[in-house]
């Protein structure tokens, strides 16, 4: 008996809070009817099919690519895609449609093999990394006790992924979208994996399952406690992601689409697609491993945790609409100048904090009241190594603009005072 | 991590080792350089492939971490930059040491896979990660501390030995 359901029907195979039972029911009839063995492919596809097909594919469809469109649209004062079917419910099913229907071209210098192999390369990766996401205290896939490095191991994988189809089109504005986006993930993994690992020192596990459990057990969330750590997560995430604010490597502006320049059709959309099933994936990593998971304050005990923790998912993706929609893009130098002059050094800083706090603790024998001190440590700790670096870096906030840059609240160009040279 | 045996882990032993061996075939049989790169990343993944088997995540994500993830994208960058990447690499000067040398390894290899006294152990011990990183900073300290002042040292280095005059100049200027 799960202690954590109501005690009333827990393992029951219809009760909705925990899709568990129901797939338990359905393997053990079937391990009773197969050969020995063979049950557990039948498990591999019911993960795949319930994680995958159930949940990451209509969230793709649904708020990736139509509700991404509308977001952003409604940023930029416009209406957004309005005209297949209701509000646009069928755009992206009309959209693969047409992906589909396309002619998918191959350049005549290119190396073809490498280019229809690159994507699939790119879109397997993908569906590795929901394997490891507890969706509820029994609905994981595989409960690996070293999931946070498996999530890093295959999420390296789609940048191989890239540089091979920027090489293969035997083009030089792709060629210098693969190489771009290596630095880009090399420079950008280190302050990543140094503000997990500070994660890693609190909850002293590096299984998702368990830092979930262990932030239900304090009844604090790791964003409180890390929230220097956080950002500097989704800045890294961003640029991993190579989502707009940070997508150098397919900079429209400067090097025509980068590594996609000669992709059409469907093997296009399969790059399309999977952008955004990374971006799925990285905020199922962050919002498990930062916001709790699939736990809320004991109210997973009645809503069913695996639409906690999709709320949890999509509000994360929300962010990261909202910064597309309102960030402008970055240079390349900018960016690996952030990565290793501001990102690595406040990174280090903080794994210093962290690991005092965590020796602290342990002195002090685990008690609750210092996890709340080291949260109000950590706020004002974070916000002066963050602000402190910038100073010392000599970055400076402007805060009198000469141009209207966001003219959000006018319908149109705002002209500046004649006077003053500012905003009116 | 439950014991890995059965009909399913033999399947998956022999389709690693095809796939491995075939990868490593192809790096030393394949006439284009970047594809040679390509199978010798599959070959990494195969072996990762065999540490899973053997019931060691940690190891296996670590090969794929390091190998698949940083090696051999620094590996395909080197090759990028070549100027005969993309084209044939048939003639060489260095095939007889070569093959000199791939029959020594294998004689070496053969010979200790042969001689070597392999002990069974009764009963397999569960390594967690946790010990893992006990021993590598209780035990093993001194060589952990070592290697990371030596990746250190060799990352300045590299800095400074990719800095042009100019840059300095540059930089010195403001």
């Amino acid at each position: 008996m799960n202690p954590l359901f109501l005690a009333q029907d827990a393992d029951k195979w219809y009760d909705i809070r925990d899709l568990s039972n129901l797939s338990s029911l359905i393997l053990e009839t079937l391990d009773k009817v197969l050969p020995s063995g063979l049950v557990a492919v039948v498990a591999v596809l019911i993960g795949f099919v319930a994680s995958f097909v159930l949940f990451v594919l209509p969230s793709q469809l649904y708020v990736g690519v139509l509700g991404e469109r509308k977001i952003i649209g409604r940023i930029q004062s416009r209406i957004g895609p309005n005209r297949v079917g209701k509000f646009g419910l069928l755009q992206p099913i009309a959209d693969a449609i047409k992906l589909i229907q396309k002619e998918a071209l191959t350049p005549k210098g290119g190396d073809s093999l490498v280019m229809n192999i690159a994507p699939i390369i790119f879109v397997a990766p993908a569906v590795l990394l929901f394997a490891v996401i507890p969706f509820g205290p029994n609905m994981i896939i595989a409960d690996l006790p070293v999931a946070l490095i498996y999530f890093l191991a295959i999420s390296s994988i789609p940048v191989l992924a890239a540089f091979m189809a920027g090489w293969s089109h035997n083009n030089k504005y792709s060629l210098f979208g693969a190489m771009r986006i290596v630095a880009m993930s090399i420079s950008y993994e280190v302050p990543l994996v140094l503000s997990l690992l500070g994660v890693v020192l609190f909850t002293s596990t590096l299984s998702l399952q368990d830092m979930v459990l262990w932030q239900k057990e304090f009844d604090i969330w790791l964003i409180f406690l890390q929230p220097a750590a956080f950002l500097i997560y989704f800045v890294a995430v961003s640029s991993e992601l190579n989502r707009t604010p940070t997508d150098i490597a397919e900079a429209e502006s400067e090097i025509v689409a980068g590594f996609l320049t000669e992709y059409s059709g469907m093997k296009w959309g399969l790059f399309y697609g999977m952008d955004i099933g990374y971006a799925l994936a990285a905020s199922a990593f962050g919002a498990t491993v930062f916001l709790g998971g699939w736990s809320f304050f004991g109210l997973d005990k009645w809503i069913p945790p695996y639409l906690i923790l999709a709320m949890k998912i999509y509000l994360f993706y929300f962010v990261f609409i909202w910064t597309r929609g309102t960030l402008p893009r970055l240079r390349i130098d900018q960016l690996m100048e952030f990565a290793w002059k501001y990102l690595l050094p406040v990174a280090l800083l903080n794994l210093l904090l962290v690991a005092t706090e965590r020796s602290l603790w342990a002195e002090g024998d685990y008690k609750q009241w210092m996890l709340y001190a080291f949260v109000v440590v950590n706020i004002a700790a974070g916000i002066a190594i963050f602000v402190g670096w910038a100073k010392f870096l000599g970055y400076k906030p402007e805060d009198a603009p000469k141009k209207a840059r966001l003219v959000n609240k006018a319908t149109g160009y705002v002209p500046l005072d004649a006077k003053s040279g500012r905003l009116p | 991590m439950a014991e890995l045996d059965g009909l399913a882990v033999n399947i998956a032993f022999y389709v690693l080792a095809g796939m491995t061996l075939t990868a490593a075939g192809g790096v030393m049989l394949s006439r284009n350089l970047f594809h040679a790169v390509l199978f010798l990343i599959l070959s990494f993944v195969g072996i990762a492939g065999f540490f899973v088997l053997l019931s060691a995540e940690f190891l296996a994500t670590a090969q794929v971490v390091i190998y698949v993830g940083a090696i051999s994208v620094l590996v395909l960058f080197a090759v990028l930059l070549t100027p005969r990447a993309g084209r044939d690499n048939g003639e060489t000067k260095m095939l007889l040491p070569a093959v000199l040398l791939g029959v020594s390894l294998v004689t070496v290899f053969l010979f200790v896979i042969y001689n070597a006294n392999w002990p069974e152990a009764n009963s397999v011990q569960e390594l967690s990660v946790r010990d893992l990183g006990n021993a590598l900073l209780s035990t093993w300290v001194l060589p952990f501390q070592l290697a990371s002042v030596l990746l250190t040292a060799a990352l300045i280095g590299s800095v400074m030995l990719s800095r042009s005059a100019e840059e300095d100049a540059e930089e010195a200027n403001g």
